[in-house]
């Protein structure tokens, strides 16, 4: 179970960030502190597609996850929801776009 | 040669570097200095409207250090993507100012133009013969898309930029160009292997952005037969193995695999080591060419004229009930549009954004803090600047004077600056994402070599 007191990706991380990738992806990562941290962020029942998909509200066979221990690094790209710098984009770079992914919990605080 | 050395002295030419960066390049023995002038990063404007993001002032600045450099060490000059877009104006734009600054500085180099802007009916030709291909997620092209554009480049290789260096340019300014073939193409020529001058290229094209200090200015990648060695300019800014390989997962969708016009580069397997604590070797990079030589597309077309006002609440009692004072703000502004400019919903389009409320994530916000103030921009839409002011003229006393249903009284809202209307021009929209497969790595590129004196 999640609750307010499991510390958040964002409390864990290094660093969260999110950028676009060309014009037409957002792509975004977790830049973990420690292994422990990075076996939380790896772990899919804690970050995979679906989760993204309802996170950002994007189709969950669009997203790509990609894990990567020796940073201790998990990456996620989609494509943009928002056509860039359209009517409708506020966020021209996606540079703020990783704001719900560091407020995400992990499911279990203990690394699987 | 052994080893080739690339010289990148910042991600973007107009952002500004010390000149001590370069010089300090040039001790280490840099064989090529390239610098990357473009991207796609701001949005459609630059390339639908063929205008920069960097002001003149700022990228002549760094293009005078770049040649007295260059002409100095006798090196060549790569810069890639000109004038943000690569468009044929940017181009253009770039060169005057290098020719200026080559009379001035009184320097005797030859500048080769690369031209990458596409024409409408070359671009139909090859749709035509099934040769132009979509990239996830776009779908096929189709010829009116074509024709909507204002500009199209093409991305081009090391190929054009290699021709270019072959035939005598000092100086290349190249249009549109992928970040990496800037640094590769000169490796490449010199024979030094494509995975390892591949992925070299794609750690430098952003300057210092590999290394642990960022802002400090460029580095230098030494590329041989086995591999390439990267070294920050700064000597307090340092390369670690993290920095270099977490470069490769900057602004790219896969960070292990990436495609380039004659193939792709390949770096799952490749190993980053510590020389010393500052400097990374990094080996076991791949290339992989493939079949198909392929240029991508980049193209923008308008989409509309867009009106800008901006408004601020800090009323406590409307920032409690900010959802309740939007719906009435779209009842009435609609209504009143309707009404008085006779234009539905089809005519135009607007968004109205609560900046300090939820305007940068929207649905997607997951604080709940109460804000202290909201500023509420609107973006009026339409085929004309005119109707896009009308409406936007038409909201003016709603964000000047709009309550909650519940208010008994009319408040006073704080426009941020009178006029409170700002008319943004014409808007665009990037619209392809396609590939077109060539019949030859050059043919979609026009080069142009002016020679220079001493070279007759």
């Amino acid at each position: 179970m999640t609750d307010q007191s499991t510390p958040t990706f964002g409390d864990l991380a290094l660093e969260v960030r999110s950028k676009n990738a060309g014009p037409f992806w957002v792509t975004m990562e977790l830049f973990m502190r420690d292994e422990a941290g990075y076996a939380l962020a790896a772990a899919p029942e804690n970050v995979n597609e679906d989760v993204i998909a309802a996170l950002y509200a994007v189709r969950a066979e669009d997203v790509q996850i990609f894990r990567i221990p020796a940073l201790n690094v998990v990456k996620i790209s989609f494509p943009r929801p928002v056509s860039q710098a359209g009517l409708h984009d506020r966020d021209v770079h996606a540079g703020q776009h990783h704001v719900p992914l560091a407020a995400l919990r992990p499911v279990s605080p203990e690394p699987v | 040669m052994k080893a080739v050395r690339v010289l990148s002295p910042t991600g973007m030419l107009g952002a500004g570097f010390a000149q001590s960066t370069v010089d300090r390049g040039l001790d280490l023995g840099a064989d090529v200095i390239s610098v990357d002038a473009g991207s796609t990063d701001s949005g459609p404007h630059y390339l639908g409207s063929g205008t920069p993001k960097t002001t003149a002032a700022a990228v002549a600045r760094d293009l005078r250090v770049l040649l007295r450099a260059a002409a100095k060490a006798g090196i060549p000059l790569v810069v890639g993507s000109c004038g943000t877009s690569g468009t044929d104006s940017g181009v253009d734009w770039v060169a005057g100012m290098v020719e200026d600054i080559l009379c001035e500085e009184g320097l005797d180099l030859s500048v080769a133009t690369i031209r990458s802007e596409q024409r409408a009916d070359f671009l139909k030709a090859r749709l035509r013969a099934g040769a132009v291909h979509p990239l996830a997620p776009a779908r096929e092209l189709d010829e009116a898309t074509v024709d909507s554009c204002t500009h199209v480049v093409g991305m081009m290789g090391h190929e054009p930029i290699e021709e270019a260096l072959r035939a005598g340019a000092d100086v290349v300014l190249a249009g549109r160009a992928t970040d990496t073939a800037v640094a590769a193409a000169f490796p490449l020529m010199k024979g030094m292997p494509a995975g390892p001058t591949w992925h070299a290229a794609k750690i430098v094209e952003c300057g210092g952005q590999c290394t642990t200090n960022p802002r400090t200015g460029g580095v230098l990648a030494t590329i041989d037969e086995n591999g390439f060695t990267i070294e920050p300019l700064d000597p307090d800014a340092a390369c670690t193995p993290i920095s270099v390989a977490a470069h490769m997962l900057y602004e790219t969708v896969n960070p292990f695999r990436m495609r380039e016009p004659a193939g792709e580069l390949d770096v799952e397997h490749a190993t980053y080591t510590a020389l010393d604590d500052r400097r990374v070797r990094v080996e076991g990079s791949l290339f992989h060419l493939a079949d198909q030589h392929t240029v991508k597309l980049e193209g923008a077309r308008v989409t509309g004229y867009e009106t800008m006002s901006f408004t601020a609440i800090r009323d406590e009692h409307i920032l409690a009930n900010i959802e309740a004072w939007t719906e009435l703000f779209d009842k009435i502004f609609t209504e009143r549009v309707a009404q008085t400019l006779g234009l539905d919903g089809s005519e135009y389009t607007y968004d109205l954004r609560r900046y300090g409320y939820d305007a940068v994530l929207g649905d997607l916000e997951p604080a709940s803090r109460p804000p202290r103030e909201i500023g509420v921009m609107l973006l009026v839409r339409a085929a004309t600047q005119e109707l896009a002011t009308a409406a936007a003229k038409v909201a003016n006393p709603l964000m000047l004077h709009l309550p909650t249903p519940d208010m008994d009284y009319l408040p006073s809202l704080a426009f941020a600056t009178s006029p409170a209307e700002t008319e943004r021009g014409p808007v665009y929209e990037f619209v392809l994402n396609h590939v077109v497969d060539t019949r030859t790595p050059t043919e979609m590129f026009r080069i142009d070599l002016r020679k220079a004196r001493t070279h007759d």
